[in-house]
């Protein structure tokens, strides 16, 4: 007995020791010691991140990780995901069991003042719909009194569906399951009139239904979900890093900086792309990454439309358009802050 | 050592403290404690520390805002307009609505699972013993899964029904059943019923007594049918009967999303909690019904042949004498199959049954507040175990002063 004593002594000394220690170091010096950012993703979202039976990950939310893992590694395959669901995702980031989170998460203002975290941007503009059996014969969400809707806990999908029930003075009942799998489930089983989240998720998620011909998406879009990538507070440095990030793949496309040309553009003239491949100034150093960071995302992972393009755009089967996610430019809302 | 000589050697005064005994005993006891201490502490004050980096000052403040989410069944009062602390009341409600209606189904089917494995009909006993193998020795999980959408998949949509006598009908609604409304003389019947039944408990131990002179029990149970059904339903009647139903109202015609059960008519028991009854009650009444038989292969055999030779019938035995001596072998480990179910019903978020964890769990994600929420889960279902241990207990004592 007593010889043990000394033992859980010292071993008690230490697991208090490292307690207080834990989740103070900085993000990025953490990621460049273990060698790969690790990254909470969605388990299974059509077009923003799967998994296939290898256990390769695609998609836009994934493709974001890898352009991060590209701008600190040089190597889109230096990131771990972390599948996590709706309700588990703020959790992990908190406690630091992930780096960054990317999972189709709406920027709201409590989440981003009060939950401890801080959103890095918008890889996707989108809003709440409602997907309905076309045999129910609604033609606009107005119509949906006394439906019964089924929906996933832990978003803010749930809040909007109340609030727009509500205001619009129509009775409803909501089934909100805690995974995807099982709101599809009960959906296709009759459970509810109504399956309601993120438009986008919608177009994915009736990809996976037996006769997803059988089903509409509503013209109504209730809310504004701007979907990005999150990080934890307190921690500038980090926040800096995934935030140009995002910065560098919307700058790529609108300086006409692809995959293809990158290489070609490390010569080029315009100072604007002098300065994004990193031949002019100290970008990269300023958020403690080499100087051709930006070329490196390209060269690696490709440009904000080329992301948006390979995993949700009109050539795939989820086949959205651009919309509200093309550059500026163009009639949409992403703007690239200018890297000077 | 210290048996037969109770103050301990003498001490020796050169040798120093170290080597007494009862001075290091004591000395690792106060080391113990105050490691303990200091490391309890030490998390405390470093999760403060942590929480106030994250901007959440630890307070349950934040139970007072609005919840703004619909829950699909409350007990009580609740709408979107309600506050957080109002919605994990009605997760609480319902955890102890599946909790209860969970021990009380899987006990009976429990016991008569348990009893049928020793039936003498090699079928019977047969079934009863696959039944346990199969619901014991696959995930509980899996099983809730299994129930809910085969209850899903099996039942006709919103705009159809099945009917059972025109009072109780089934859709993928749920099971819809008049429901009692009560007037405001509605109590006076609740204090007849209650009236009754104390009445009856007097009635009861009357007989008992009377016994012991009649040499058989006195016909009562007339007069416990008058006094517990046939007063209130007096009472009922001469107040004006103040109860009446509200019946399902099905509307066959109209728009798609008007046809089906009419919303607030009857009452809904809907289908999560159907499919989560289901699989607490299977599940649990597996391990219940080997506790049975345990219990029952306890009582030792000539029990039994002592009063077949007193000439009491199979089931006379079974009731009088073996059951009331395996209870005393039975209770303990039934109390833990209790605490489970009640612990397992925390599954039900799988299914979007709003129990306790479920809400919470929304709770949590809208306000961020992990650690008051996961304090709340432990202090509720500690008191529920806690409590449900008690009763168990009280009823333990009572069993094991029959013994002889
Ligand atoms: N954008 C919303 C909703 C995000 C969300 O969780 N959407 C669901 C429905 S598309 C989802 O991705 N579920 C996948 C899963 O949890 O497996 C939010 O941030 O709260």
């Amino acid at each position: 007995m007593r010889i043990n004593f000394t033992a859980v002594f010292g071993a008690a000394i230490g697991v208090a020791l490292g307690l207080a220690g834990a989740a103070s170091a900085a993000t990025l010096d953490d990621v460049k010691a273990k060698g790969f950012v690790q990254c909470g993703a969605n388990p299974s979202l059509i077009g923003f991140a799967t998994a296939d039976e290898k256990g390769e990950w695609s998609g836009l939310d994934i493709d974001f990780c890898r352009a991060l893992a590209a701008a600190i590694f040089n190597d889109p395959t230096k990131v771990k995901f972390t599948p996590l669901n709706a309700k588990e995702r703020f959790t992990a980031l908190q406690s630091g069991e992930i780096d960054v989170l990317s999972r189709n998460t709406t920027w709201t203002m409590s989440r981003d003042t009060s939950l401890g975290l801080k959103f890095a941007g918008v890889m996707y503009y989108d809003g709440q719909g409602f997907l309905v059996r076309k045999a129910l014969g609604v033609s606009s969400a107005l119509e949906l009194s006394n439906a019964r809707v089924c929906t996933q806990t832990g978003t803010t999908t749930e809040l909007n569906l109340a609030d727009y029930f509500r205001s619009n003075n129509m009775p409803y009942e909501v089934v909100a399951y805690e995974k995807n799998e099982e709101v599809l489930q009960a959906y296709e089983a009759g459970r509810c009139d109504v399956y309601t989240t993120d438009a986008s998720g919608l177009y994915a998620e009736r990809l996976k239904l037996a006769a997803p011909d059988d089903h509409m998406i509503l013209p109504e879009i209730i809310s504004k979900e701007p979907l990005g990538p999150v990080v934890r507070q307190g921690d500038d440095q980090w926040f800096n890093v995934v935030k140009w990030t995002y910065y560098a793949l919307v700058n790529a496309e609108e300086l006409g900086i692809t995959q293809a040309n990158v290489e070609q553009m490390k010569t080029s003239e315009n100072p604007e792309i002098k300065r994004f491949v990193g031949a002019e100034g100290e970008f990269g150093s300023a958020i403690g990454l080499s100087n051709d960071w930006a070329a490196n995302i390209v060269a690696k992972v490709g440009n904000y439309g080329e992301i948006f393009d390979r995993n949700v755009g009109p050539s795939t089967p989820l086949g959205i358009a651009r919309g509200l996610n093309n550059l500026w430019t163009k009639g949409g809302l992403q703007y690239g802050m200018p890297i000077r | 050592m210290a048996s037969t000589d109770v103050s301990g050697p003498p001490v020796d005064r050169t040798s120093s403290l170290i080597n007494n005994p009862r001075f290091r005993g004591l000395f690792y006891q106060v080391a113990l404690i105050l490691v303990v201490g200091w490391i309890g502490y030490d998390i405390y004050s470093n999760a403060l520390d942590n929480l106030r980096r994250l901007n959440l000052v630890p307070g349950d403040g934040f139970l007072d805002r609005t919840a703004g989410f619909g829950i699909i069944q409350s007990l009580i009062d609740y709408s979107e307009a309600s506050s957080y602390r109002r919605a994990l009341f009605v997760g609480l409600i319902n955890t102890l609505l599946v909790a209860v209606l969970g021990i009380v189904f899987a006990t009976l089917l429990g016991f008569l699972i348990g009893i049928a494995r020793l039936s003498r009909n090699w079928l019977i006993a047969k079934i009863a013993a696959a039944y346990v193998e199969i619901f014991r020795n696959t995930p509980l999980l899996l099983q809730i899964f299994f129930w809910y959408f085969a209850v899903l998949r099996s039942v006709p949509d919103m705009r159809s029904k099945w009917s059972l006598f025109g009072i109780a009908h089934l859709n993928i609604g749920g099971v819809y059943l008049p429901r009692p409304v009560f007037g405001p003389d509605a109590g006076l019947i609740g204090i007849a019923l209650l009236g009754g039944v104390a009445v009856s408990i007097i009635v009861s131990s009357w007989a008992a007594s009377r016994r012991e002179e009649l040499g058989r029990p006195p016909r009562v149970w007339p007069v416990h049918l008058a006094l517990i059904v046939g007063l209130p339903v007096l009472v009922f009647f001469l107040v004006g009967r103040p109860i009446s139903f509200s019946m399902p109202v099905f509307n066959e015609t109209g728009p798609l999303l008007r046809r089906g059960f009419e919303r607030g008519s009857g009452l809904v028991v809907i289908p999560e909690l159907v499919g989560l009854l289901l699989a607490l009650t299977i599940y649990t009444a597996a391990y219940i019904a080997e506790i049975v038989r345990a219990g029952i292969r306890a009582v030792s055999h000539g029990q039994t042949e002592a009063a077949s030779s007193l000439g009491l019938r199979p089931g006379q035995t079974l009731r009088l004498v073996v059951v009331p001596q395996a209870m005393r072998v039975i209770i303990p480990p039934l109390t833990n199959q209790f605490l489970n179910l009640t612990k397992n019903s925390s599954l039900a978020v799988a299914i979007a049954y709003p129990d306790l964890v479920s809400v919470g769990g929304t709770v949590l994600n809208q306000t961020g507040r992990a650690v008051e929420i996961v304090g709340v889960w432990m202090a509720v279902y500690l008191g529920l175990s806690v409590l449900t241990s008690i009763i168990m207990n009280a009823f333990n004592r009572r069993v094991a002063l029959v013994e002889r």
